[in-house]
């Protein structure tokens, strides 16, 4: 057991980038849930952003660009996603899942000639004389832009949802859209609108993975991201920041769990594997005891004759 | 009238459809990873395709992929027995129990369960010995470390990864006696991220090789970020990181075996076999060394294939201790396949590993 081998500056500094695809892809379904729409689609519309986004940064040879077409391709899937449940009026929990089958098959489709390779390094945002203070340098001032955005975009989802009108009608619409019809909003289009933000903050999710964090194409590489970000949005109790918490210390435990077993450290591998299922769930339960409930009106189909 | 007409037809041409089968073999493959993987998955169904070239239109082949180990593999396989498969390959450790359990359900099906210890009248099992190319790998590694310290992402505490890095270690340690193994157990076969993430843990950490048991080649693209790091292509080539950090690689080769298999099926002299090939049978390929390599040791790396293939040198030769000092092998001996402490139920570490096997 060498647990000086373990350098914690490098640690938290590859905690946050293991977070950044879970947070992105909770916040977004955050906001499509509190419009009261329960999108299953979360791991679907990732990977059609992973292959997407490192498609075009492959051809384009610019990551930037790349991230922004991961963000197209996620919003477009997203809207399949919304025509089916707000015109069609086709189950959500269904349609969801659907999206996720179809994303996982076409993303495997459109990323046949894209195995094996390398797309472009995305340049880490390294702000001169901040990046060289020691500690907090690499911590806090040296990454890629992606997981500042991560972040920024929390704050302002809780900006949003608390402090603007905008955030007023929308959870509005989540709680009651029969009340927020007969007040003249329209339920559908504010649906529709969050359903693409979520699409969009999922496939920006999963091309921080295909091009940031792993980086490659390979089939099937969100391995179920999607997923946990969607159980975390419940155990969150659908508030941004506990979402950023979930997601840091999901990451940050999986991440440290790889750093004991490296430095041999003496615990069962078992438990470190399960521990950051296990520690996510316990914080977050104890934190949820004030019983804020899920938008009332979360998974149930709206129409305005009914 | 129209309606029954059309069923009518419907009813005939099913009718066709399967006597026009009835003499094509079908042979079902089912996978734990992605066919595009990179690796594992990637191989076996490379053994597919050849199965299809082979026969042509005499043989049918379905594979389904991304099939989880456990319950769901039942019902998969299962599912292809139902469907008329003369031949099932089921390509993962984890389908030992589920590919037993349908076997005895489809008693005139064929079962091929690779890396497994199950057998039945149905049920044949085959693996490769992936531990001489690991022999090698471990040899390269000793020689190239400069930290002294070696990383192994494993996959799951069965006896075939625990033999790899048994495998590894001894033959890294000959060369390089400082050398340490840091070992994480990613209780995945295929997760990209958690294979990029254990692999910047252990170059964190001060590792400089990585070998890996895992099937992506995440653990590749992390090495080439951090610049100095050597690693090994697993299951298949993953040449795309050559020459460096990939400078050499393990190839399952399993086209042969499907291809004999399946002759067998249609010949009529299918019989429940246990296969396990090596380096000398060609089921287990060692991709090109590259020049990353020195001379020296690329020599001694192809000297050792050689000994391997030939049989000359058995990559578990004593004297081996077990990992708590217990002798395992004595001066000369060669390590058994099978029975007590043989290699096919391996389930302790050699001496020198300070780690523990997870239970």
């Amino acid at each position: 057991m060498d647990l000086s081998a373990i350098n914690p500056v490098l640690l938290i500094a590859s905690l946050m980038v293991a977070a950044t695809p879970l947070l992105l892809a909770a916040i977004g379904e955050l906001v499509v849930e509190r419009a009261g729409v329960l999108n299953l689609g979360v791991e679907g519309m990732m990977i059609i952003g992973a292959i997407a986004g490192f498609a075009i940064a492959v051809e384009t040879t610019s990551p930037m660009v790349g991230l922004v077409a991961a963000m197209i391709a996620g919003a477009v899937l997203s809207l399949l996603f919304a025509f089916l449940t707000q015109f069609a009026l086709a189950n959500q929990v269904a349609s969801g899942l659907a999206l996720t089958l179809f994303g996982l098959g076409l993303s495997a489709l459109m990323g046949q000639s894209y195995v094996g390779i390398k797309p472009p390094a995305m340049a880490k945002l390294d702000i001169p004389v901040l990046s060289d203070i020691p500690v907090l340098g690499p911590i806090l001032f040296s990454h890629d832009p992606v997981l500042y955005i991560g972040i920024s975009l929390t704050a302002a989802v809780w900006w949003f949802l608390k402090k603007s009108r905008g955030g007023l009608i929308l959870r509005a619409v989540g709680e009651s859209h029969d009340a927020a019809h007969a007040l003249g909003y329209n339920v559908i289009r504010v649906r529709i609108l969050a359903i693409m933000f979520g699409g969009a903050c999922a496939g920006l999710g999963g091309a921080y993975i295909s091009l940031i964090r792993v980086p490659q194409w390979t089939e099937g590489m969100t391995a179920g991201v999607g997923w946990i970000a969607l159980a975390l949005v419940v155990f969150a109790s659908w508030k941004p920041w506990r979402v950023l918490l979930g997601a840091y210390l999901f990451g940050g435990i999986n991440v440290l769990q790889l750093n004991l077993q490296a430095a041999g450290i003496a615990i069962p591998v078992e438990y470190l594997a399960m521990s950051p299922y296990l520690i996510t769930i316990l914080v977050l339960v104890i934190m949820s005891a004030d019983k804020s409930g899920a938008p009332a009106s979360l998974g149930r189909t709206f129409h305005a004759s009914q | 009238m129209k309606f029954t007409k059309l069923l009518t037809s419907a009813a005939v041409a099913l009718g066709l459809a399967t006597t026009a089968m009835a003499d094509t073999t079908k042979v079902g493959f089912v996978y734990v990873g992605p066919v595009g993987d990179g690796g594992w998955t990637y191989e076996h169904d490379k053994g597919r395709l050849a199965v299809e070239e082979a026969f042509g239109d005499k043989v049918e082949t379905t594979f389904v992929e991304s099939v989880p180990e456990g319950a769901d593999a039942e019902r998969v396989i299962t599912q292809m027995a139902l469907q008329g498969a003369d031949l099932i390959f089921t390509t993962s450790f984890g389908y030992m129990d589920p590919t037993i359990n349908v076997a005895k359900k489809f008693p005139k099906v064929k079962f091929e369960h690779a890396t497994g210890y199950k057998q039945a009248d149905n049920v044949s099992v085959y693996s490769a010995r992936f531990y001489e190319g690991r022999a090698v790998q471990g040899h390269i590694a000793g020689k190239m470390t400069k930290t002294n310290k070696i990383g192994y992402i494993a996959s799951f505490p069965i006896p075939e990864v625990i033999r790899g890095i048994n495998s590894a270690y001894i033959h890294a340690k000959k060369v390089n006696p400082d050398v340490e193994f840091s070992i994480i157990w990613a209780y995945t076969w295929f997760d990209p991220a958690k294979e990029a993430d254990a692999a910047k843990a252990l170059i964190e950490q001060g590792a400089d090789v990585i070998l890996q048991h895992t099937d992506s080649t995440a653990p590749q693209a992390a090495a080439q970020a951090a610049g100095n790091v050597v690693t090994f292509g697993q299951a298949s080539d993953m040449g795309e990181y050559a020459p460096f950090p990939r400078v050499s690689s393990i190839i399952d080769d399993w086209a042969p075996y499907y291809v004999a298999r399946t002759q067998a099926v249609m010949d009529g002299t299918w019989e429940s076999v246990s296969t396990w090939d090596g380096i000398g049978a060609g089921m287990v390929g060692i991709g090109e060394i590259s020049d990353a390599v020195p001379a020296d040791v690329k020599a001694e790396a192809l000297a050792l294939v050689d000994a391997l293939a030939d049989g000359s040198y058995h990559a578990f030769t004593g004297p081996l201790n077990k990992q708590d000092g217990t002798p395992w092998l004595a001066e000369g001996e060669t390590a058994q396949d099978y029975g007590d402490d043989g290699l096919a139920g391996m389930n302790f570490y050699l001496e020198g590993i300070t780690a523990e096997i997870p239970n």
